[in-house]
């Protein structure tokens, strides 16, 4: 019984959709921009993380150690650090790594090198580059490798008298402005999604209402012929799914080409993130959010559109 | 001002009424009433022993399904063709396929539209169209065929054909309650007649004739 009913709700529900023709033709448009606009915004808000995520990547705090501070307090210092649960990871640069590097900046400047040779020895010393895993977190770390005395008088856990400088304070304020930025461009890209996506929304019920509205009458009979909600209902409701299945499909297409369009420009612009790469990575996921936000913004919108026409 | 006032009157199973009546009169009200379209504002409606303005809006469709109903403008669902407008009846209530396939060739001969199966409304002319309504008010075997004003838009030879075949249905021992505005339709009928006025039953005849 209930299969019949399931089988006859979902033949009418084609026969409808495809008798009404340009009816159809234009739900099925609307709900392509509903659903156009969705993606474009999962798509966005990608490139928006992986943007802020390569920006947070190049922020780190360097320890500059005294040159005559022994290996093996350092390594120790290295090795409280990384036990820290607000640390991603620290590189450890030797005095010698320190001098190599710095010889070949300054490959083929003489003064510079002649200036080396006259101090004969390694003038650097050895620093721990430390990356955290949010930016937040930085003063939490650089406080622990040089106390501010006048603050605490608790003894840090490492041996402080080994460093030389910690360049913190001196990024500071840097620090501190791109982790403004960072979280309100958060803030700003969620309540843009939240206004374009309840946008999107509307226009697409107020497109079924309208197609609804036209059907008014024959709901009206069909209540008169004996017909329960259900069964007056589910046609529409199912019709709502062609909708909202054709549409994804055509957005999948569109997002498809536009993802191929900008690939290279987002790559060279974005420095490792390829809008493409990414969508072709992402397309199973992407098409299952599509689909399910299609199907059920059709069928949930004939379902509130039909309501208002049953009280006969 | 009340469309209807102190209406009071019973139907027992198989009669033929015909209610009669200018515009106005409250005719349609009173039909609308019985298909429970609209509710009383006072009173009640009883069908059997039940108050059927008293019974749910989702649990009205069962009321309903004994019922065929029949209008002035046909209302057949313009998407679908003729055997798809009485199906629709069928399957609302629940009936099997093989049923379908039996049934509603056979009820459209029944009212001589074997031909026109697979018409849709707005290739039908008025005559064939309310014929079509007739055989979907029929298809589930109703107890009761409720007619407002069927042959109000059909021509002398349509308006005889579809009274005829109320007759035939009368016969088979359907009830049938029928509005109309037509002399000549009321006096070859030669049942009960209940004439209408400002919302009042003024007169009601066991052989009644057209009289206003």
């Amino acid at each position: 019984m209930f299969t019949t009913k399931l089988r006859r709700i979902i033949r009418w529900g084609m026969i409808n959709f495809w008798r009404s023709g340009t009816v159809s033709l234009s739900s099925v448009l609307v709900l392509t921009i509903t659903l156009f606009v969705i993606g474009s915004l999962v798509l966005s808000s990608a490139l928006l993380h992986s943007a802020l995520e390569q920006i947070k990547s190049k922020v780190d705090v360097n320890v500059y150690f005294k040159i005559d501070a022994p290996e093996a307090a350092i390594l120790n210092v290295q090795k409280y650090l990384a036990s820290l649960p607000e640390v991603q990871s620290i590189d450890y640069v030797s005095r010698e790594k320190a001098l190599a590097a710095f010889k070949e900046r300054h490959v083929g400047d003489t003064a510079v090198m002649n200036a080396l040779d006259e101090i004969g020895d390694n003038p650097l010393g050895a620093s721990l580059n430390i990356k955290a895993k949010d930016p937040s977190q930085y003063e939490g770390i650089a406080k622990i490798l040089q106390p501010d005395a006048s603050l605490t008088t608790a003894a840090s856990p490492v041996d402080t008298s080994i460093i030389y400088r910690v360049n913190y304070y001196k990024n500071k304020v840097v620090i501190e402005r791109l982790n403004k930025i960072i979280t309100s461009t958060r803030q700003l890209g969620f309540a843009v999604s939240i206004l374009l996506a309840t946008i999107a929304v509307l226009v697409t019920y107020n497109t079924i209402r309208l197609t609804i509205y036209i059907a008014k009458e024959e709901i009206a009979v069909m209540k008169l012929v004996g017909a329960s909600n259900n069964y007056v209902r589910g046609p529409f409701m199912f019709e709502g799914v062609i909708y909202g299945a054709l549409a994804s499909v055509l957005v999948m297409a569109l997002l498809f080409a536009i993802s191929l369009w900008l690939g290279g420009v987002t790559e060279n612009f974005f420095s490792g993130m390829n809008l493409y790469l990414y969508f072709k990575q992402n397309a199973l996921q992407i098409f299952v959010i599509i689909l399910a936000t299609g199907t059920v913004l059709g069928s949930f919108s004939s379902y509130l559109a039909v309501r208002r026409y049953l009280s006969v | 001002m009340p469309a209807l006032l102190d209406i009071s009157f019973s139907v027992k199973q198989g009669e033929f009424i015909t209610l009669v009546g200018h515009s106005g009169a409250g005719k349609t009200t009173l039909l609308r009433l019985l298909l429970a379209e609209e509710a009383p504002s006072t009173g009640s409606v009883f069908y059997e022993s039940k108050d059927i303005h008293a019974i749910k809006r989702s649990h009205l469709h069962t009321y309903r399904r004994k019922l065929g109903a029949v209008f002035q403008d046909y209302r057949l669902l313009p998407h679908k063709n003729a055997f798809e407008n009485i199906a629709f009846a069928m399957e609302a209530s629940g009936r099997t396929d093989e049923e379908i396939q039996a049934n509603v060739p056979e009820v459209l001969g029944l009212v001589g539209l074997r031909d026109k199966m697979w018409s849709f409304p707005d290739e039908l002319s008025g005559g064939e169209r309310q014929r079509v309504a007739i055989a979907r008010a029929i298809i589930n075997q109703p107890e009761v065929i409720i007619a407002d004003e069927p042959t109000g838009n059909l021509d002398p030879i349509n308006t005889y054909d579809i009274i005829e075949i109320l007759k035939k249905i009368n016969a088979a021992g359907t009830t049938v309650f029928l509005t109309t505005h037509n002399k000549g339709v009321v006096d070859s009928i030669k049942r009960r007649v209940l004439t209408m006025d400002k919302g009042k039953i003024v007169r009601d005849d066991a052989e009644g004739k057209y009289s206003l």
